[in-house]
């Protein structure tokens, strides 16, 4: 970590800015905008994921091929793949309901917060008790799979 | 582009604000995760900051392992809501405008020093309640809209397009049951 470029975090920082600005434009980071989505009254939000899934699959498929390693890292380019387990329908659904009762995800809820909803305070503490109340949950779990009963 | 291509009644009732602001920030968030990667060759997402950023104030291993990426994710987060402050200051405020750009009604617009910013209508209860299990769920299934829908679609990985089917259909489902049952906003 120490050894970071010195670039490393300006070029976050920059990513993160372009990704905010587009969730602020598109306004994505309006709950009423994914709300009327999800209700079939306005389908433009389609654009959104679909417009930002094009750029990056194009991204992910050329850059490889260009370049071998990450210049700021040194890591190989890879592409975003996570193993298939009945977790990701599970968690798929409650974020579903929750994504649904509320019409905001976490990137569009910081944007929100950029465009000056403080009232998105609400759900962005509520990110945090849920991903709180489940890693405390799978945890505990997980230490008492791999440790005899009564080692804490 | 898309109104010389289907009746225009029909794209009115498909696409009431257009689609212009629509696809235009979805292209910069898709610039804003390449610019990301191709500098580091991470794909991030969104949703792991808030675990990350628990090991923080936690010693559960579930949060402890991502204090290898906690800061930067800090400062992602940070970008995040920044350049939405820069929309807010440019577009928001009527500073710039664009024939890509639609206002749009929803919520209310309120002034602080001259920058124009926007408050939701949606009621406390459904955005906190609604919070709590976006939290859940996104940790559970391994992303969210922006790591499986932007990043995982882009990766052409199979357990986000059945991730993102996943929910995007409950999420519909749902939004569908509130609605019908009277809630608004």
């Amino acid at each position: 970590m120490a050894d970071r470029h010195p670039l490393f975090m300006p070029l976050i920082f920059v990513g993160g800015l372009l990704f905010g600005f587009g969730l602020g434009f598109s306004h994505m980071a309006r709950p009423e905008v994914v709300l009327n989505f999800l209700q079939f009254e306005d389908f433009g939000l389609l654009f959104v994921m679909g417009g930002a899934a094009v750029v990056t699959g194009l991204a992910f498929a050329l850059v490889p091929r260009l370049r071998e390693r990450a210049p700021l890292t040194g890591d190989t380019y890879g592409r975003r793949l996570k193993s298939f387990d009945r977790n990701v329908l599970i968690g798929g659904a409650i974020f579903g309901v929750g994504w649904g009762l509320s019409g905001i995800c976490p990137g569009a809820a910081y944007a929100s917060l950029g465009v000056g909803n403080v009232t998105i305070l609400w759900a962005l503490a509520g990110m945090f008790v849920g991903a709180y109340v489940q890693g405390y949950w799978r945890s505990q779990r997980t230490a008492s799979e791999t440790s005899p009963a009564g080692a804490d | 582009m898309g109104a010389e291509l289907i009746a225009p009644a029909l794209y009115e009732t498909l696409f009431p604000a257009g689609i212009s602001r629509y696809a235009v920030g979805g292209l910069l968030v898709g610039l804003g995760a390449v610019v990301i990667y191709i500098g580091t060759g991470i794909p991030a997402g969104a949703s792991t900051f808030l675990e990350s950023t628990l090991s923080y104030v936690s010693e559960e291993s579930r949060f402890q392992r991502y204090v290898g990426s906690r800061d930067w994710r800090v400062v992602f987060t940070l970008g995040i809501v920044g350049g939405a402050v820069i929309y807010a200051l440019a577009f928001q405020s009527g500073l710039v405008s664009s024939g890509l750009y639609e206002s749009g009604t929803t919520g209310q617009l309120y002034d602080v020093g001259g920058l124009t910013l926007w408050l939701t209508g949606v009621q406390p209860w459904r955005l906190f309640l609604g919070g709590v299990l976006v939290g859940i769920g996104t940790r559970i299934g391994k992303g969210c809209t922006s790591g499986h829908g932007v990043c995982g679609v882009g990766s052409a990985s199979k357990t986000s397009i059945v991730g993102v089917i996943t929910f995007l259909a409950v999420a519909i489902g749902t939004a569908q049951v509130v609605m019908a049952l009277g809630v608004s906003p």
